[in-house]
C-alpha cells in the first residue's frame, strides 16, 4: 500500500516535469558574467515575446560552457574567450563565431589600496606593482573567460603569479561573484568584468582601481552549435536567437540594458 | 554589511508579497526533493530491510559500503550523472540533462544510501526483538520484511526525513545536472548560490531563511505524527 | 460460534490427511552453549494428548528445551521426533507463547489479522476468525486499541490468541503467567485447558507448582540439564521419585 502510494506519487511528479521540455525551447551555454549581471532577464522576455521560443540559460565559466557545448549539451554558445571560441569552431563543434558585444575588465580593490594602484590606466604596470607589494590578489582560477584574460595580462606584465600561489595570489576556483565575495572578504584585488561589478551588491568599501586600458577589452561572441556534430541540437531555433541578437533590434536591446543608469554591454556585431 | 535582521525582514516581505517566481522555486524544490525522497525510500527501504534480516558472507563489507555511500559528495554524484545524461553520454538520448527529472535522479542517488543504511539499523534493532517470534510463526522472508517495514513505520519516517533534509539542502548535484535554469530547474539552493554570487547576500540569506522554515515545518509535521504514534506505543 | 468454527479441528478428521505429529520422542538430547553443557543427554517420550508440565529450577534448561522441541534451535547432539518428523519440519504446526509476549506495533485486532493473513486466511475469514478469537480470550472490547498498551495479562491473552490463530497441533508455553495477577493467571489457564480439551498437545513450562497441579497430566522435571523424573501428575505430586523433585516441591532451594 505504502509502496503503491510512493510509486504513484513518483510517476505523477515525474510526468509533471516532462511537460516543461517543449520543442520550442533552446539551451544556451553561457557565462556567469552575462547571467549574473541580469542581461538575460532583460533580453529573453523580449525575444520570447516575439518568437515564442523559450530560451534556457546555463550559466557557468566559459571553459565549462565550451566543454558542455562540445558534449552537445547546448544549442548555442555565448561566451567571452576569443581564441577558445575560434578553436571550438575550427574543431567543428560550432557553425560560425560572430562578435556580439563587449564590455571591459576592471581591477577592483579596497579603499586602503595596499599596492597603490588607484587611478592607474596601465593594467600591466598595476599588476606588477601588486606582485611586487605581494598584495593579495584573488583570481578566478577556473579556466573561465575572465581567468583566461587575467592570465594573458599577467603574461604581458612579465609576472608569473603562480610563484605567489597560496600566498598573495589566491585562486578561488569559483565563479565571478563568488570570487568577488572571497576577494572582498580577504582584502584582495580582483579582476572582474565591469557588468558583473556594476550589478554586484556586496561591494562594501571596494571600488574600481584600474580601468581604461585597451588590453582589458572584453569581447563576447555567439556561436550556434553544429548540428553535424550534435544531431540533437535545435539548430533552427538556435540560429533564430543568434540572428536576433545580431540584428539591429537585438543590438539595440543589449545597449538598452542598464543598471543604476550605467550601460553594461556595448553591442558590436558586424554590419550586415 | 547586512544584518541577519534585514534578511528576516526581507524573507518575510518575499513570502507576504506572494512573489510568483519565489513560489515556483519553492514548489520545484519540494517537488524534486519529495519525489527523490519517495524514490529513495522505494529503493532504500527494501535494501535496508533485506540486509537487516540476512546473514551472508561479505555482509560486513556491504555494511561498510552502505555507510560510506552516505557520505557521497553531491558534486561527484552530479558529475557522474552529467556524464551519463550528457547528449554525448550513454543516456543522452533520453534528453534528461537540465530537467527536473535529472535533478530527481541525482538526489535519489544521493539519498538512497542514507535511507538504506539508516533503515538497516532501525530494522535490524526491531528484528532483534521480533526474530524469534517470527521464526516461531514460520514467516517467509517477504512477510518478515513487510512486517518489519510496517512496524518500524514511524522510525522510518525519521529516516525519510533525514534523506529529505539532505536532498532539499544540497546544491552540488542539482546545479550540475539541473543547470540552475530560471523557471525550469532553479530550486532554493541553486537560487541561494546564484544570489550569493551576485553579491546579494541579504536576498541569499532571506531565501536560506525560507528554506530553513520549510525544513522546520516538515520536521515539525513529522515530529507531531511521531508523538501521536508514541502515545499509542507504535514507535 | 462453536470452537470448531474458530479453531478448525485438530483431532481426528485431520489425522487421516496428515501424520499425527503430537507425540514426541526425545533421545540423548545434548545442547552445549559457549562451552557449557546446558542439556546433558535428555531422553523422554510425550503422549500425543494432554498437558505436559515442565518443572525445574532456574537454569535447569526448560526454556531451551522448548526452543529445541519447537525447532527454533539446533541441538548439539541427540534426536527429537514429532510423529517421526524433526522439529524443523513441524514448527509451523506448533505455536509458542513466550514469557514476554512480543506484540507488533499495531492494534490488538491487527496483531491477529497479521498471523491469520500470513497463514493464508481469506479476507472474510480473517475478520470472522479474529473476532471469534478475541471473544474467546476476552479481548473483544480491546480490538481497536494499540496492542502494546495492553496490561500484562491482556498482552499474554493476546499472545495466546495469536498462537491459537495458527491452529497449532502442539502448543508450547514458556512461563506465560510469571508476574501476572491471579485473575489473569486463571483466565490463561482456562484458555489453555480449553485447547487441551480440543486435542491440542500442551507443553507448559512453569515455576508455579500450584499451576502445575491444576493443569498437569504428566510432569517432566529437569534438574541440572537432565531429566530427573517424568511421571504422571497423579503420582508426581504425592510421591515424587527423585530427591530433586521432592526438594523442589517442599520449597527447598534446589541448585
Amino acid at each position: 500500500m505504502l509502496a503503491r502510494t510512493f510509486a504513484a506519487t513518483a510517476v505523477a511528479l515525474t510526468l509533471g516535469g516532462a511537460g516543461l521540455a517543449q520543442d520550442q525551447s533552446i539551451l544556451v551555454q553561457s557565462t556567469t558574467s552575462t547571467a549574473n549581471s541580469g542581461l538575460y532577464d532583460y533580453l529573453l522576455p523580449i525575444f520570447e515575446g516575439k518568437t515564442g521560443i523559450k530560451v534556457n540559460v546555463v550559466a557557468v565559466g566559459t571553459g565549462q560552457a565550451i566543454k558542455n557545448a562540445e558534449n552537445c549539451d547546448g544549442d548555442l554558445l555565448l561566451v567571452h574567450a576569443k581564441p577558445a571560441e575560434e578553436k571550438f569552431v575550427a574543431d567543428g563543434y560550432g557553425t560560425m563565431r560572430t562578435d556580439l558585444m563587449y564590455n571591459d575588465f576592471v581591477v577592483v580593490g579596497p579603499e586602503a589600496d595596499p599596492a597603490g594602484v588607484a587611478g592607474m590606466n596601465d593594467v600591466e604596470g598595476a599588476l606588477k606593482k601588486i606582485a611586487e607589494a605581494k598584495a593579495p590578489f584573488a583570481s578566478r582560477g577556473d579556466d573561465s573567460g575572465t581567468h583566461k584574460a587575467e592570465k594573458a595580462l599577467w603574461k604581458k606584465a612579465g609576472v608569473d603569479p603562480a610563484e605567489g600561489s597560496g600566498d598573495w595570489y589566491r585562486e578561488t576556483g569559483s565563479g565571478m561573484g563568488a570570487t568577488l565575495n572571497a576577494g572582498i572578504g580577504m582584502g584582495a584585488y580582483v579582476l572582474t568584468d565591469r557588468a558583473t561589478w556594476i550589478s554586484f551588491d556586496n561591494k562594501q568599501d571596494y571600488r574600481i582601481e584600474v580601468e581604461g586600458d585597451e588590453d582589458m577589452f572584453n569581447q563576447y561572441g555567439v556561436i550556434p552549435v553544429n548540428p553535424e556534430k550534435c544531431p540533437s541540437v535545435k539548430a533552427e531555433a538556435a540560429q533564430t536567437f543568434a540572428d536576433w541578437l545580431l540584428s539591429d533590434e537585438g543590438q539595440e536591446a543589449i545597449a538598452g540594458y542598464k543598471v543604476d543608469g550605467q550601460q553594461l554591454f556595448f553591442p558590436n556585431a558586424p554590419d550586415k | 554589511m547586512h544584518s541577519i535582521g534585514d534578511s528576516f525582514a526581507l524573507a518575510l516581505q518575499l513570502v507576504l508579497s506572494g512573489d510568483a517566481d519565489l513560489l515556483a522555486i519553492v514548489l520545484l524544490s519540494l517537488r524534486v526533493s519529495l519525489t527523490a525522497t519517495a524514490l529513495a525510500c522505494l529503493i532504500g527501504l527494501p535494501v535496508g530491510a533485506l540486509v537487516a534480516i540476512s546473514r551472508f558472507r561479505g555482509r560486513n563489507g556491504v555494511l561498510i559500503l552502505m555507510n560510506a555511500l552516505m557520505g557521497l559528495p553531491p558534486v561527484v554524484v552530479g558529475l557522474l550523472l552529467y556524464l551519463q545524461f550528457s547528449r554525448s553520454g550513454p543516456l543522452g538520448f533520453l534528453g534528461l540533462l537540465y530537467t527536473p527529472t535529472a535533478m530527481i535522479v541525482a538526489q535519489t542517488v544521493l539519498i538512497a544510501p542514507i535511507v538504506a543504511a539508516l533503515s538497516r539499523q532501525v530494522l535490524e534493532d526491531l528484528h532483534t526483538e521480533y526474530a524469534e517470534q517470527f521464526r516461531s510463526l514460520c514467516l517467509t522472508r517477504l512477510q518478515t520484511v513487510r512486517a518489519l517495514l510496517w512496524d518500524a513505520r514511524y522510525s522510518l519516517l525519521t529516516v525519510g526525513l533525514a534523506g529529505f533534509g539532505r536532498a532539499v539542502a544540497e546544491v552540488g548535484a542539482v546545479i550540475i545536472v539541473g543547470g540552475n535554469i530560471d523557471h525550469l530547474t532553479r530550486v532554493m539552493t541553486t537560487a541561494i548560490a546564484l544570489e550569493t554570487s551576485k553579491g546579494d547576500l541579504a536576498l541569499a540569506l532571506a531565501l536560506g531563511i525560507i528554506l530553513l522554515t520549510i525544513a522546520l515545518g516538515v520536521n515539525a509535521a513529522v515530529q507531531s505524527v511521531r508523538m501521536t504514534a508514541a502515545r499509542y506505543a507504535y514507535v | 460460534m462453536s470452537d470448531a468454527a474458530i479453531f478448525g479441528s485438530v483431532a481426528p478428521a485431520a489425522q487421516t490427511l496428515r501424520a499425527d505429529i503430537r507425540a514426541c520422542e526425545v533421545q540423548d538430547l545434548v545442547l552445549r552453549l559457549g562451552g557449557a553443557t546446558v542439556l546433558d543427554g535428555l531422553s523422554f517420550a510425550l503422549e500425543k494428548s494432554g498437558c505436559t508440565m515442565v518443572l525445574g529450577a532456574n537454569g535447569a534448561g526448560k526454556s531451551l528445551l522448548l526452543k529445541l522441541l519447537h525447532g527454533l534451535m539446533q541441538p548439539t547432539a541427540g534426536r527429537i521426533a514429532w510423529g517421526g518428523q524433526g522439529p524443523g519440519a513441524v514448527t509451523a504446526r506448533q505455536a509458542l507463547v513466550f514469557q514476554k509476549p512480543v506484540l507488533l506495533r499495531r492494534s490488538v485486532a491487527a496483531n491477529l489479522d497479521f498471523v491469520l493473513k500470513a497463514r493464508g486466511a481469506g479476507r472474510g475469514d480473517v475478520t470472522a476468525r479474529r473476532d471469534a478469537l478475541l471473544d474467546h480470550v476476552g479481548l473483544a472490547h480491546k480490538a481497536g486499541q494499540p496492542a502494546r498498551l495492553l496490561s500484562g495479562g491482556e498482552a499474554q491473552r493476546l499472545a495466546l490468541a495469536r498462537a491459537l490463530a495458527t491452529d497449532p497441533e502442539v502448543l508450547f508455553l514458556d512461563e506465560p503467567t510469571a508476574s501476572l495477577d491471579p485473575a489473569s493467571v486463571l483466565a490463561i489457564e482456562r484458555i489453555v485447558a480449553g485447547a487441551r480439551e480440543r486435542g491440542v498437545k500442551i507443553v507448559f513450562v512453569t515455576h508455579d507448582t500450584g499451576q502445575a497441579r491444576r493443569l498437569a497430566d504428566d510432569v517432566l522435571f529437569l534438574h541440572r540439564g537432565r531429566v530427573a523424573e517424568h511421571s504422571p501428575a497423579a503420582t508426581f505430586f504425592p510421591t515424587p521419585k527423585s530427591a530433586a523433585a521432592r526438594d523442589y516441591l517442599n520449597g527447598k532451594l534446589v541448585v
